[in-house]
C-alpha cells in the first residue's frame, strides 16, 4: 500500500514540489519574513506616537536675531517668553526652537529658521520643510500648499499657537481620546491587506513563474512526452502552493496575534471559505498568464503588468476611497481588493457567511473562467 | 499490416515560418537497430526526430511508430519510446534520485527500477546530489537514465553528447554499448560527431538543409568513396568527414 502511494505519480508531483520549494531559500524570505517584517515596521510607523519635528522658515530681515521689528517683533518676543532654545546648524543658520509637549498625541517641535525666500523655497522643494512665515500688512503671513495635509496641520497647529500671546500653557488634554482598540489601528488594517497580498504574489510567482520556467527549460516538453497526466501536473503545481499560502497566512497572522494582540472577530470558517475563493481567483489567473510564454523575461513582464496595479489600487496599504469617486466600483470587483475587503470585514467588523457569498462566488468564478481560458491556449511544448 | 519496421517515415515535410526545416524524409528503422542521423546544425535533426516523438507534427507525410500513428495510439506509444530531449534542464534543487523516481512513477516504475538504472548510468555516488550540482557528462547520463526508466522498445537520443570532453562522450558511449549487447531496444541517435556515428551504430543517416543525403552502414557509406579522387596513401584515413565534405563541399561541424 505504501510502496503503491510512494510509485504514484500524483504523490511524486506533489513531493518533487514540495522539495522544490522548501530548498529554495527566497520562498522562506519572500513567503514568511518579509511580510512579517513589512507589518511590523508598518505598523509600528502608523501606531507607536512619535515627537513631531516641523521646521518653519522665517523670511525678511534676521529678525529672530537681529533688529526686531514689525509683527515678526511679536513672534520674538513670544518665542523668548516661552523660552524657545536658540541652536545653530551645520549650515550656520541659527534658529529657535520651541517645544509643545503633548502627552496623548506626542510632542512637536517647532524650529523657526530665520532665511532669506530663496532658501527657503530650496528647501520647501526638497521637502525639508512645508510652512514659510513672512509679514504682511503688519500681520504673520502663512504660506503653505493647500493640499499637503501635513503642511496644514503645521498651519493648525501654528496658527493656534501663535494666537496665544501670553506663554503656552500646558494643559493636559482631556477632550480627545485616542482610539486604541483593537479592530480601529492601522495594523487592523493591514494585516488582511497583506495576507491577501501573499495570495497573490505566491500564486503569480509559485504558479506562473514556475511553469514558464518549466516551458523555457524544455522540462515541460520531456514530461509530457512520457504517460504523466497533464492534470496532475497543475494539481500538484497548484496545490502546494495553496498548501504554502495557508501556511504563510497562518504565521502572518500568528504574530500579528502575539505582537499587536490582533483577533478575527468574525466567523473563522468564512474565513477559510473565503482564502480558498482567493487561492482559487489567483490560481487561474496565475494559469491564464503562464499558458503561451516561454519566456521568462515575458513572464517577468506579465506578472508586474498585472500584480502591480492591483497591488496599489486596492487598498493594501492605504484606502482606495483616496481615488476618484468613479474608479472606486471598478476597484471593488478587482480579485485583489475583493479579497483584502472579504478578510476585513470578517476580521475587524466580524463578518460572517451571509457577508461572504458574494466575494466567494465571485472569485471562485473568476478563477474557473481564467483557467479555463488558459488551459484552452496552454503550450505543453 | 505487420511491419517489419518499428519506426517508418513516410515523405514527410515540416516548415516553420521562414524555414523548411525538413524536406521530404523517407526512413524504415528495423527491431534492433541503432541508427545514427548525422548532419551539421540546423540540418532538421531535432525536428525529424521530434515528430517521429510525437513531439511536433509534419506539415505532410506519415510517421507509424511500431506500426501505429501518433493519432489515437498516445498513451500506448509514450508507455513504450524512451527519449532524451537536446536540451533539458531537471528541477535543479531536486536530487539525482529524486528525478529518477519522479519520473519512473509516470510510468507507474517502483525504485527497484530506479536502482537498476542508476547503476547502468554510473551515478550511484550522485543518488543525493542535487541536479545544479551535477557536471555536465553527469546531468546528460541523468537524462540517458530517465529514457531507459521505462525499459523502452525504442530509444531516442537527440545530440546526447553536443558540449561533452571527450571522456564523458566515451562514458555515454559505453553505456550504449552495453545497452545494445543486453536488450532489443532499436535506437535513434543524432549528432554532429562522426566518430560517435561510426562507433556506435550500424545504420547512417546523413542528412542537411532538410533531406537524406545517403544512407546505409558504414561500410556502404565507406564504398562510396572509391570515387573521391585520393593518394592511395591516405586511404585508410578516409572516413565519414570525406564523405561529408565530397557529398556538400564543407566540414560536418562548420
Ligand atoms: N520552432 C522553430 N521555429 C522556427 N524555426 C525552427 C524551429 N525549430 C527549428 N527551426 C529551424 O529549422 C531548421 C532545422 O532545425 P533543427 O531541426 O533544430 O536542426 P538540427 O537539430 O539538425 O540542428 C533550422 O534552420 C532551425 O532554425
Ligand atoms: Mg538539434
Amino acid at each position: 500500500m505504501i510502496e503503491r502511494i510512494s510509485n504514484n505519480q500524483l504523490y511524486r508531483l506533489i513531493m518533487a514540489n514540495v522539495m522544490e520549494l522548501i530548498r529554495e531559500p527566497g520562498v522562506l524570505f519572500w513567503g514568511i519574513v518579509f511580510p512579517i517584517l513589512m507589518s511590523l515596521g508598518l505598523g509600528i510607523a502608523f501606531t507607536k506616537k512619535t515627537d513631531v519635528i516641523t521646521t518653519i522658515a522665517v523670511t525678511g530681515q534676521n529678525h529672530l536675531i537681529g533688529k526686531p521689528s514689525d509683527t515678526l517683533s511679536v513672534l520674538l518676543s513670544f518665542l523668548r517668553t516661552n523660552k524657545a532654545i536658540l541652536i545653530k546648524n551645520e549650515q550656520g543658520l541659527v534658529s529657535r526652537k520651541l517645544t509643545v509637549t503633548d502627552d496623548k498625541l506626542g510632542n512637536t517641535h517647532f524650529i523657526f529658521t530665520a532665511m532669506d525666500w530663496k532658501a527657503a523655497m530650496v528647501l520647501l522643494k526638497r521637502g525639508n520643510l512645508n510652512i514659510i512665515l513672512d509679514e504682511k500688512d503688519g500681520k504673520i503671513r502663512y504660506h503653505f500648499d493647500p493640499r499637503n495635509p501635513d503642511a496644514q496641520l503645521t498651519y493648525l497647529k501654528l496658527s493656534k499657537l501663535l494666537t496665544n500671546t501670553g506663554p503656552v500653557v500646558k494643559e493636559a488634554n482631556l477632550e480627545i481620546s485616542p482610539l486604541t482598540v483593537t479592530g480601529t489601528r492601522y495594523i487592523d488594517f493591514l494585516i488582511p491587506g497583506l495576507i491577501a497580498m501573499g495570495f497573490m504574489m505566491s500564486s503569480m510567482w509559485g504558479v506562473s513563474y514556475a511553469i514558464i520556467e518549466r516551458r523555457s527549460k524544455k522540462l515541460l516538453r520531456r514530461m509530457v512526452a512520457t504517460p504523466m497526466k497533464r492534470s496532475n501536473f497543475l494539481i500538484a503545481l497548484i496545490s502546494v502552493r495553496v498548501l504554502m499560502n495557508f501556511i504563510e497566512a497562518g504565521l502572518l497572522f500568528l504574530f500579528a496575534w502575539l505582537a499587536f494582540n490582533i483577533t478575527i472577530q468574525g466567523n473563522v470558517a468564512a474565513l477559510l471559505l473565503l482564502f480558498i475563493a482567493g487561492n482559487i481567483a489567483f490560481a487561474g489567473i496565475a494559469i491564464l498568464i503562464s499558458s503561451h510564454t516561454a519566456k521568462t523575461e515575458i513572464g517577468n513582464g506579465l506578472i508586474n503588468a498585472i500584480s502591480m496595479p492591483m497591488m496599489v489600487l486596492s487598498g493594501i496599504f492605504f484606502s482606495y476611497h483616496n481615488f476618484p469617486e468613479w474608479s472606486i466600483p471598478v476597484i471593488r470587483q478587482l480579485p485583489l481588493t475583493m479579497m483584502a475587503d472579504g478578510i476585513r470585514s470578517i476580521m475587524i467588523e466580524g463578518a460572517g457567511f451571509t457577508e461572504t457569498v458574494y466575494p466567494v462566488t465571485i472569485l471562485t468564478l473568476t478563477g474557473l473562467i481564467f483557467f479555463m481560458l488558459g488551459m484552452k491556449i496552454f503550450r505543453w511544448h | 499490416m505487420n511491419s517489419p519496421y518499428v519506426i517508418e517515415v513516410r515523405n514527410v515535410v515540416k516548415s516553420f515560418k521562414t524555414v523548411q526545416a525538413v524536406r521530404g524524409i523517407d526512413l524504415n528503422i528495423g527491431p534492433g537497430q541503432f541508427v545514427a542521423i548525422l548532419g551539421p546544425n540546423g540540418a532538421g535533426k531535432t525536428t525529424l526526430v521530434e515528430m517521429i516523438e510525437g513531439i511536433q507534427q509534419p506539415d505532410h507525410g506519415e510517421i507509424r511508430v511500431m506500426g501505429k500513428p501518433w493519432k489515437g495510439n498516445e498513451t500506448y506509444l509514450r508507455q513504450h519510446i524512451g527519449l532524451s530531449l537536446q536540451e533539458t534542464h531537471f528541477v535543479e534543487k531536486l536530487t539525482t534520485w529524486e528525478t529518477l523516481r519522479l519520473f519512473a512513477s509516470f510510468f507507474s516504475i517502483g525504485k527497484d527500477r530506479c536502482e537498476e538504472v542508476l547503476q547502468m548510468v554510473a551515478l550511484e555516488e550522485k543518488r543525493k546530489a542535487w541536479v545544479v550540482n551535477l557536471s555536465g557528462g553527469q546531468r546528460q547520463r541523468l537524462a540517458l537514465g530517465i529514457s531507459m526508466i521505462n525499459m523502452p522498445k525504442i530509444l531516442l537520443l537527440d545530440e546526447p553528447t553536443t558540449g561533452l570532453d571527450p571522456n564523458a562522450r566515451r562514458e555515454i558511449w559505453a553505456i550504449l554499448r552495453k545497452l545494445k549487447d543486453q536488450s532489443q531496444t532499436s535506437m535513434i541517435l543524432t549528432t554532429h560527431y562522426m566518430e560517435e556515428a561510426e562507433q556506435l551504430c550500424e545504420y547512417i543517416v546523413i542528412v542537411d538543409h532538410g533531406k537524406i543525403l545517403k544512407q546505409g552502414t558504414i561500410n556502404d557509406l565507406l564504398g562510396e568513396i572509391q570515387d573521391i579522387p585520393v593518394k592511395p596513401a591516405e586511404i585508410r584515413k578516409i572516413t565519414l568527414d570525406d564523405l561529408f565534405i565530397s557529398l556538400t563541399g564543407r566540414h560536418l561541424n562548420d
